[in-house]
């Protein structure tokens, strides 16, 4: 049943993705590779739909636990070197890779994991 | 004592001096140390196969493919090319020192009347001048890549043998250093961050090759028959990273295939090889 429900979930969520109309989910911007392209360096251990991660960034999970303040996560999104100038991860704010709408987005998906 | 103190301070300004000099051998050493250190287990000499040389699999199947690479008939293309004499009855050969054998790995060379590095493409385009021909587009495929191409194999085995002597030069290798080692464009990466940082790790499922060896076996002959130039490769590397990227043949490119170059001194020439 659980298989068939994930199924099922997975086919909307292509149905969705695909349609001009459906809003994108901070799940569809981190995995989408011209805009957060987060699975380039970063594996998402408790999602099986995270395949063939790459391994430059850490892994992403317990997200909750690493960053209680949730504007810590978002900050380093916007802009790692800003806390650590040898951070090899995009400024996606800074730089505009993602909208400041999309890195709420980001933030909000990247907290459940 | 106060002899002793002016000897003292004599040697203290050379020690600084020595100290303070970062030559090209000096970058050059710094790197194979530091992957030495990263990838113990990983011989000097198998830095020639790129990505490929840490992936045992990828590594299987390109040896299977060389044996009788998709690319020969390319390869006979080049070497008619090569073969042909030019308008003034002279050949390539005839123009290129020791008949332009074993002599890729000098370049891409520093020439001091003209100020200026030297690429193999452009040795390949002043022998087409001085003998009444029209220069080929710097990376196009279907000329100076294929008349390159086959020319690099007449050095196969050669070790890359870069110098960097005078100011001229130092100051076209440091251009090139800039370049490879600058952080910019919209991802924020420099050619470093990925070949130097993170060389031997994954982005996504890609290996990202390491600096060292990387400008030994080009042109390249992507996904069997396609074949693509060092510089046009930097167009590449550059596009993906979202870098204002030049066209091949620009004085930007051609000092950071100076620097690049440089950074494979020793290792063994090849050409051209079979990548995915």
């Amino acid at each position: 049943m659980r298989k068939r429900t994930s199924i099922i979930t997975a086919v909307l969520a292509t149905l969705l993705a695909s349609s001009a109309y459906a809003a994108e989910t901070g799940k569809d911007i981190a995995f989408n590779r011209s805009k957060g392209n987060c699975l380039a360096c970063h594996g998402m251990p408790t999602l099986p739909d995270a395949e063939q991660p790459g391994e430059s960034g850490p892994p992403l999970i317990a997200m909750q636990a690493r960053f209680p303040d949730k504007k810590v996560l978002r900050a380093k999104i916007w802009d790692a070197t800003a806390s650590n100038p040898e951070s090899f991860m995009p400024p996606m704010g800074k730089h505009q890779i993602l909208t400041e709408e999309e890195i709420d987005k980001v933030v909000e998906f990247l907290y459940g994991l | 004592m106060k002899k002793i103190v002016i000897a003292l301070a004599g040697l203290g300004i050379l020690v600084g001096a020595f100290s303070a000099y970062a030559g090209p051998e000096e970058d050059r050493q710094k790197l194979v140390s530091y992957f030495k250190n990263k990838f113990p287990d990983l011989k000097f000499d198998d830095y020639i196969y790129s990505a490929l040389a840490f992936d045992p699999d990828a590594k299987s199947q390109y040896n299977s493919i060389m044996e009788f690479p998709p690319y020969l008939s390319e390869l006979e293309k080049g070497e008619k090319l090569w073969n042909t004499p030019l308008k003034s009855g002279k050949t390539y050969a005839d123009c290129l020192p020791n008949g332009g054998k074993m002599i890729a790995g000098n370049y891409p060379l520093f020439d001091d009347a003209r100020g200026k590095v030297i690429t193999l493409e452009d040795a390949l385009n002043d022998c087409r001048k001085v003998n009444g021909e029209e220069a080929y587009k710097n990376a196009d495929p279907k000329t100076m890549g294929l008349l390159s191409a086959y020319m690099r194999t007449l050095s196969d085995g050669m070790k890359v043998n870069i110098k960097v002597v005078g100011e001229g030069a130092l100051k076209a290798y440091e251009d090139g250093k800039k370049t490879f080692y600058r952080r910019a464009g919209q991802l924020n990466f420099s050619c470093g961050s990925c070949h130097v940082d993170n060389a031997g790790l994954r982005i996504r499922s890609e290996l990202l090759s390491p600096v060292i060896g990387q400008t030994t076996h080009w042109p390249a002959f992507r996904g069997g028959d396609k074949l693509v130039t060092l510089q046009k490769r930097y167009e590449g590397c550059q596009k993906n990273v979202r870098h204002v990227s030049d066209k091949a043949g620009s004085t930007r490119y051609n000092n950071l295939e100076y620097f690049h170059s440089y950074m494979s001194n020793g290792l063994e020439m090849k050409s051209s090889v079979f990548r995915k």
